[in-house]
């Protein structure tokens, strides 16, 4: 065995990459609850390319044949339903553990100095994440993929003067159509993932490169042993994180199987029911609604009314809307990284954020009525829908939270942050 | 190398002038490779070919009816309006955001009040302009749902957009404007072409 390692290793440096980026890859020891994630997210990743990869072995990319052969694997296919529901509570599991993640580095500053860099590709996982989900619910070519696809097409088709040449490059039809489900399907199934697992990749390498944040934001790197030059407040990546994060990933399987046998479709929040129904491009569904994950950003585009004849300024919003995300390293102003340090002004503010993403998450799936109408007596608002109202103040606040950042972040009363980590 | 100096040092000026050409040259290369690629994207020649004009038959019209027909893969809807229909049309003028249909897309011929060649038939391409959802045709005054000042027109399901039976969009909903009337002739006094203006086709 160790002839096998040898020889290998003269070749390849296996022994000196497990090393470096597993065995004796430092890691803070007070890594707490949201540190799951992360290694949840891969795992997730893993499990969408296994049982898309035996999806489309079945699945038939045509418009005359998609929602036949879902139904073909849902059905006849040994195990087909098992595999299908898989990776349909795959992709709203991605969300939520990408989502748990991402609000992790806004609690613990993650994404401050030297980490900007490892936050940015997070976020163009996030966009790839977003691209990789809306091809795939095209693919079972039901009302609401049919119908979700026209709209999302369509916003690119506001944009002013080159927008509907755009829209019929993006589809390859005048109409979402056979050939738009084609290229859906090749972008899903190689393009995006392709450009996912390299982004995950340099994710990870710039992980490993600045190493990992820790509920106390501070850097282990600054104190070392200095006899064996690791980090005091470091342990090995394996075996003690790999059998902890173990532990996370027993623990999300167990809810991953109640929802896929028990509650396949989450709801109607996972696999909405109009999605039961072949797409017919004659017929628009009583209510369109995307899949929870895109709804704040959804909620945002509705509640931006039309200006200067264009529907643009929605697209705008919803786009600046994941684009201000990019920029948070250099909006946090603060002195200190953790939540635990900072003062009630940055806790108040992202008490406010998560407030209004969740409701704008909400009003996302609802149609605008769902509050009725402000009766015509009130001044200004008058029978103006309430939900259209409550969106545009959460988006507002939604966009608050960052702008405001480097004055509330600077400003903040902060605590003074120990030199080592706690507990 | 032949062109490195006597005692062994390099011409690095000219060097950096080969780097950058070489890599100037190299980017045009991939520019010209990578636009096939994307000019494959574009429509093909069937899909064009699909496009072509559509004729329809409104000699079973009944006043009031509502039949769909497709052109270009697009909902085109063909309506025949009562009396009724056309005399509430000036009323809402002072509810719409564009009733002279000065921002909206339609042929020269069908730019007037009624939004249509002949005032009955109405000829409209059946998909908003807000974000491409099929309008709902609701004819019905004052439901319940769409409340008392409502006299007929298009209701859209995906964000409640709210057009006239000319197809004019009210004020401050989502849709920005009327929905666009497809270039249309009438063939004979019952048959229309729907995709062609053209007189001599």
């Amino acid at each position: 065995m160790q002839k096998i390692l040898t020889w290998i290793d003269d070749r390849f440096p296996l022994t000196a990459l497990w090393k470096s980026q597993v065995s004796e890859y430092y890691a803070p020891k007070n890594f707490n609850f949201w540190y799951f994630f992360g290694s949840l997210a891969l795992v997730v990743l893993v499990m969408q390319i296994l049982t898309g990869i035996f999806l489309t072995m079945s699945y038939k990319p045509d418009a005359t044949k998609a929602f036949e052969s879902v139904e073909y694997i849902m059905r006849d296919v040994a195990g087909g339903w098992f595999i299908r529901y898989a990776h349909s509570t795959g992709a709203s599991a991605f969300f939520i553990v990408v989502y748990l993640h991402m609000f992790r580095a806004l609690l613990y500053g993650s994404y401050r100095k030297p980490r900007e860099l490892l936050w940015i590709v997070g976020c163009f996982i996030y966009l790839a994440l977003m691209a990789e989900a809306f091809f795939g619910y095209l693919l079972p070519w039901g009302q609401m993929s049919y119908w979700g696809a026209q709209v999302i097409v369509n916003l690119f088709s506001t944009v002013p003067i080159i927008g509907d040449d755009l829209g019929t490059w993006i589809r390859g039809d005048y109409t979402v159509s056979d050939v738009t489900l084609n290229r859906f399907f090749a972008f899903h199934v190689i393009a995006v993932p392709l450009v996912l697992l390299i982004l995950v990749a340099v994710h990870l390498m710039a992980l490993h490169e600045v190493g990992s944040n820790n509920p106390d934001g501070v850097e282990i790197k600054d104190r070392k042993d200095p006899t064996t030059g690791h980090p005091l407040d470091g342990i090995p990546f394996h075996p003690y994180y790999t059998v902890k994060d173990i532990v996370g990933v027993v623990v999300f399987l167990a809810f991953f199987s109640i929802v896929v046998f028990f509650w396949p479709d989450g709801g109607g929040y996972f696999l909405e029911a109009n999605n039961f129904i072949p797409a017919n491009p004659l017929q628009t569904p009583e209510h369109i609604a995307p899949v929870w994950y895109f709804t704040p950003f959804y909620a945002m585009l509705r509640a931006v009314p039309s200006f200067l004849n264009s529907q643009f300024w929605g697209v705008l919003v919803m786009g600046a809307a994941v684009v201000v995300l990019f920029f948070l390293p250099w909006l946090d102003r603060s002195k200190v990284k953790s939540i635990r340090y900072r003062g009630s002004l940055y806790k108040g503010w992202l008490a406010l954020f998560v407030v209004s993403f969740l409701i704008l998450g909400y009003l996302g799936v609802v149609p605008v009525t769902v509050w009725g109408q402000f009766s015509d007596k009130v001044p200004l608002l008058a029978t103006a829908d309430k939900a259209t109202v409550v969106a545009r103040v959460l988006t507002v606040v939604y966009f608050l939270f960052f702008l405001l950042m480097p004055w509330y972040t600077a400003r903040d009363k902060t605590k003074p942050v120990p030199e080592r980590v706690t507990g | 190398m032949a062109n490195e100096a006597q005692d062994g040092s390099m011409d690095t000026k000219k060097r950096r002038f080969l780097i950058g050409a070489t890599a100037a040259v190299g980017s045009v290369g991939v520019v010209a490779a990578v636009l096939p690629l994307g000019w494959s994207m574009m429509p093909s020649e069937r899909a064009r070919a699909a496009g072509a004009p559509v004729e329809v038959d409104i000699s079973k019209l009944e006043p009031g009816q509502q039949i769909k027909v497709e052109w270009r893969g697009k909902v085109v809807w063909v309506i025949n309006r009562t009396p009724t229909m056309l005399q509430n049309l000036p009323k809402l003028d002072s509810q719409l955001a564009d009733p002279n249909s000065n921002d909206s897309i339609q042929p020269a011929d069908a730019k007037n009040g009624y939004r249509s060649i002949k005032p009955e038939i109405f000829v409209a391409v059946g998909i908003c302009t807000h974000l491409g959802c099929s309008p709902t045709y609701r004819p019905d005054i004052a439901p319940a749902d769409l409340g008392p000042e409502w006299l007929g027109g298009f209701f859209c399901p995906c964000h409640q957009s709210k057009f006239d039976l000319a197809a004019r969009v009210y004020k401050g909903v989502p849709a920005p404007t009327n929905l666009t009337i497809p270039p249309y002739k009438f063939v004979s006094d019952t048959r229309l072409l729907v995709g062609s203006a053209d007189k001599s086709a």
